[in-house]
Parts: structure tokens; C-alpha cells; sequence
């Protein structure tokens, strides 16, 4: 709680320093004070807290995500020195809007009442409308904002009618309370189940409510939409996995099957669409739509270790993320796009972004020895542990035409040559950043141990 | 207040709930068919209130006031995120010199 309060605070002290033109304290104060909330939630370990009359619950499950949302901020402000600038005047409200969306995050990750979930999703979601379009003369960056607002706001309607469903079949908000209350075959409670599945699938990018992804990742300044696939993604998948754990678990069997027809519509759609883009940020943003689908497997596997699975895949995805969109970034800005083309002969001007960019999309693909392999054999393993044989065969077919596109930009570096091509300059926190994910993405994928087991 | 409330009550619930089921179709209608931003804005509101009346019809019928208090939080919530989506539509007009969303299709596949 104490975590969620300084985040809070530091989001309008952020603002204030805007106000008041210190803008080379912005980053070091953010960066002291989300240190200071990942420390304080950490604190919280164990604890099992309620708060506002039980509105809220910090259990283990709300201080792991808790602490990865504020650690992968942490990442991406290591990255953005220099970065708004360019962009805009106004470079307090990216960190104080980046810092109220992180807040709506931890909220969705520690809900324990059905209205700190609506609340949590749109401090998160209204936050994103705008920095989605802070760019105010682009016009992709106007369709993106408009898209993604109407979209969002379309998805509410739906997330809240079926939270008024569910409360009229259970007659409480409450999670434990929903769980407990025996209401299960009432069509209005199915009914409930289905609409917030709906909403909620908006929110996470899940087919077929997935249309407008590519378009607001693509029309979004680059550190937002790695924002937006990482601790947005993150947070969604956390408050998806805890609605339906603390509330919904005993009705599985009613939604399960939903659940795995969108996990295949999502992982085709994602996959097949990924393969034709010769963007690189558009396949960054299909390759997150079919991450969704891996994430819902975890989802069917209700109760078998599935918070566990879905905490180490979306560490390993949030890691190979940030790496992946840092570099697009930097090489867009360097060669103008961020067309695949615009990566021939990296290994050569820059061999440590080649590595890092390799290292990055092997772990986005499942290869052994990094992070993300091991993010999707957790996933696979619950869902076969729940009898999802059939379902996993897919995945892993799907992860197959993965590798294919995710190697595309591998070939496009290391094979083929640019001859005016110039080593592209770094800045240390950019140097920082990447190292830290390199090291992370090794150390994960060679002893999953140590964050396999902490839930 | 007590003769309203009676009022309230006599009506079954299912009637409340078929007519906010209505409302919040011709919501989802009016936000699938219409082209114009603001209108689409307004179909969003429609689908919230209709989610407003079933939470507090739901709320008398329980006799629990937690579903009247979620109704204010929605309307709060709904409140700024009007007012962010305005803010996006007139930047919007700003630039295009237009509302209409068929515009906005630059950013394809």
C-alpha cells in the first residue's frame, strides 16, 4: 500500500517540478522515488493486508507484479533521458502521466473489490490516451490516441455491465464474497462472466478485440507503446488472471472453453499477421497480440501454479520488450524508419545492439538458454497439466511460425550488408539499460529457479 | 421517499434488466454504425448509463448500497475520461478539420 501511495505522490510532485522548470531533477527524483515504492512493496512481502474495508488485498500475488510494473518503469525511464525532449516542451507530463498510469497498474494488481478493478483500469487507461497522442501536430499520433480511446472506452461499457451482472446475480462486488456466493448457474452470472471476459480481452489485446494494437503501438511515440507492451500488458494479464482465480474459479468449467477459443483465435491472428510486416514496430505489435495468447493457456490453468507461470512470462516478455523496442528506437531514429531493411549490417556499425537485439527476439521466440523459453515452458506445463494437450500442440506450432518472423530482423543484421551504414551512438543510460536486460534474459533463462517459485 | 421507493420495488426486476440490456445495445449500435467521433462519444455514455440504472436497480432489489456507491464512481470516471476523449477530438479537429472517424485511416496492417 505504502508502495501505491509514494507512486502516487511522485506523480504529482513530478508535475510540480514541471511546473516550476526543474527539469534535470525530473528523472533522478522518479527514479529515487519508484526505488523507494519497489522497496516499500517488497516490505509488504508475507504481510497478506487488507485495506479500505476490503477494497484492496496486498497479498504475495499483488507484491510480485506490483514490484515488476514499478521495476520495468524503472527500465524504461533509464531510457528516456533525452528522449521526450525531442518530442516535446512538456517533458514532466510523460513522467507524471507514466507514473499515474503505473499507479492504476498496481491497482489492478491488488484488487480485491470488483470497483478497484474498474478504477485501477482506467487511471491506467485514461493516463495512456493521452500519452498515446502527446504528439499532438502527428497525425499517427492523433489516430492512435482517437483509436485507442474509443476502443477503451467501448471496452468499459462492456467490463461494466458485466460487473453490474455479476452483482446482480451475487448481490456483492466483492471478490470472496462473488466466490463464495454459490450463484454460478444463474444465466445472469454467465452472462457477467462473458461481458467482463470481453472487456477485459480489449484491454489485454486478445483476438478478435485486437484490432486496433498495431495501430496505436505504430501512431505511439516509441517508449509509450514499450510501455504499453510491457507494464500495461503486464498489468492486464495480472488483474485477467486475479479476477478469475479469486472470483470465477469455481465456474471454470463454464469458461474455460471461451477462453481457449480466444487463446487460438489470438495466437493465429497474431502469429499468421506478424509473418507479412516489414515494419519492425508492427511486428513488435502482432508479436504482442500473439504473447496474449500464450498468456491466456496460463489463464485456463486456473488454480495449477497458473500466477506463477504468468509472473515468469511476463518477467522474461517485459525484459526481451524493452530491449526490443529500445533498439527500434534507436535505429528509427538513427536511419529514419523502422522498416526491416533499416537493420542490414547492425552487427557490423554496432555488434553490441546486434547481440542484444539477437538476444531479445530468441527470448521473445522461446529459444533455450533464455528467459522466454522458460516463460513459455511454464505455460505449456500448466496447461498440460490441466489436460490442454491439444490446445499446447497449437501453441507450439504457433511459436514455430514465431521463430520464423523473429528471425527475420536476426537475418536482416547479421547477413545482409549496408554499405553507408554508421555505428549508431549510445547514450550511458541506453548502455545501462541494455546491459541490465542482457545479463537479466541470460540469468532467468539459465537459473529460472529464482523466479519460479517465488509464488 | 418511502412511496417512491415502494413504487421503485413494485416494478419486477426483469424489467430493469431487459431495459437496460436495451439501452446498452442501442449503445453498442450506435458506437458500431456511426462514423461521427463525438456521436460514438455520446453512444459510450448511453452504454454507461444504462450500466448505471442496472446497478442501481440491482442495488434496491438487494438492499445493499455498495451498487448505488459503484454508480458514483462510474459517473466520476466517466466524467474525466469525456473529458480527455474531448480533448483528443478537438486536437483532432485542429489538425483535420473534421470529427468524422473515416478520416483517420492512415495507420493500416
Amino acid at each position: 500500500m505504502t508502495s501505491l501511495i509514494i507512486v502516487s505522490v511522485l506523480a504529482v510532485a513530478v508535475l510540480y517540478l514541471g511546473l516550476f522548470k526543474y527539469k534535470t531533477a525530473l528523472l533522478p527524483v522518479s527514479v529515487t522515488g519508484l526505488l523507494a515504492a519497489a522497496a516499500m512493496a517488497a516490505m509488504d512481502w508475507d504481510l497478506e493486508k487488507m485495506y479500505f474495508s476490503e477494497m484492496m488485498l496486498f497479498d504475495n500475488y499483488a507484491v510480485a507484479f506490483s514490484i515488476l510494473l514499478i521495476l520495468t518503469t524503472l527500465l524504461i525511464f533509464g531510457l528516456s533521458r533525452n528522449y521526450f525532449e525531442k518530442i516535446s516542451n512538456n517533458v514532466a507530463e510523460y513522467y507524471a502521466l507514466m507514473l499515474f498510469a503505473l499507479a492504476g497498474g498496481v491497482v489492478m494488481v491488488s484488487f480485491h473489490n470488483l470497483a478497484m478493478l474498474f478504477i485501477g483500469i482506467e487511471i491506467l487507461s485514461i493516463s495512456l490516451y493521452v500519452l498515446a497522442g502527446i504528439r499532438r501536430k502527428d497525425p499517427a499520433s492523433n489516430e492512435a490516441s482517437l483509436k485507442y480511446f474509443l476502443m477503451g472506452a467501448f471496452a468499459t461499457g462492456f467490463l461494466l455491465f458485466g460487473t453490474a451482472l455479476i452483482y446482480g446475480a451475487t448481490g456483492s462486488f466483492n471478490l470472496a464474497a462473488i466466490a463464495s456466493s454459490g450463484a454460478f448457474e444463474s444465466a445472469l452470472f454467465r452472462a457477467g462472466v462473458l461481458l467482463m471476459m470481453v472487456g477485459l480481452s480489449f484491454k489485454v489485446s486478445v483476438a478478435p478485440f485486437h484490432t486496433w494494437t498495431p495501430d496505436v503501438y505504430e501512431g505511439s511515440p516509441g517508449l509509450i507503446a514499450m510501455f504499453m507492451a510491457t507494464v500495461v500488458k503486464t498489468a492486464g494479464f495480472a488483474a485477467f488472471l486475479r479476477l478469475f482465480l479469486m472470483a470465477f474459479a469455481e465456474a471454470s468449467a463454464f469458461w474455460a472453453i471461451t477462453v481457449a477459443i480466444l487463446c487460438i483465435l489470438t495466437l493465429f491472428a497474431g502469429n499468421i499477421t506478424a509473418v507479412f510486416q516489414d515494419r519492425f514496430k508492427r511486428l513488435l505489435a502482432w508479436s504482442s497480440v500473439s504473447h496474449a495468447g500464450y498468456l491466456l493457456l496460463a489463464i485456463l490453468a486456473v488454480g495449477f501454479s497458473a500466477s506463477s507461470a504468468v509472473l515468469v512470462y511476463t518477467i522474461a516478455y517485459s525484459l526481451a520488450s524493452v530491449a526490443a523496442f529500445g533498439i527500434m528506437i534507436l535505429v528509427s531514429r538513427a536511419r529514419g524508419n523502422d522498416h526491416l531493411d533499416s537493420f542490414n549490417g547492425l552487427a557490423r556499425t554496432n555488434p553490441f545492439l546486434a547481440f542484444t537485439l539477437t538476444l531479445a527476439v530468441c527470448s521473445l521466440a522461446g529459444i533455450p538458454l533464455t528467459a522466454g523459453f522458460f516463460g513459455k515452458f511454464y505455460v505449456f506445463k500448466v496447461a498440460l497439466a490441466q489436460g490442454y494437450t491439444w490446445l499446447v500442440v497449437l501453441a507450439v506450432i504457433n511459436a514455430m511460425i514465431g521463430i520464423y518472423y523473429y528471425f527475420k530482423v536476426i537475418i536482416a543484421m547479421y547477413m545482409k550488408e549496408n554499405a553507408n551504414a554508421v555505428a549508431i551512438q549510445l547514450n550511458p543510460g541506453f548502455r545501462l539499460v541494455l546491459s541490465i536486460v542482457v545479463f537479466l534474459i541470460f540469468l532467468f533463462g539459465i537459473f529460472p529457479g529464482l523466479i519460479a517459485n517465488i509464488l | 421517499m418511502e412511496d417512491t421507493l415502494q413504487t421503485i420495488q413494485s416494478i419486477p426486476l426483469e424489467h430493469y434488466i431487459w431495459f437496460s440490456t436495451a439501452l446498452f445495445i442501442v449503445g453498442v449500435i450506435g458506437v458500431l454504425t456511426r462514423r461521427n467521433a463525438i456521436i460514438i462519444l455520446m453512444s459510450v455514455e448511453l452504454m454507461l448509463n444504462a450500466v448505471n440504472l442496472l446497478l442501481a436497480a440491482f442495488s434496491v432489489h438487494h438492499g445493499d448500497p455498495s451498487g448505488q456507491v459503484f454508480v458514483f464512481f462510474i459517473m466520476a470516471v466517466a466524467a474525466a475520461e469525456v473529458a480527455v476523449g474531448l480533448a483528443i477530438i478537438v486536437m483532432i479537429y485542429r489538425n483535420t478539420g473534421s470529427v468524422d472517424i473515416d478520416i483517420m485511416n492512415k495507420l493500416k496492417w
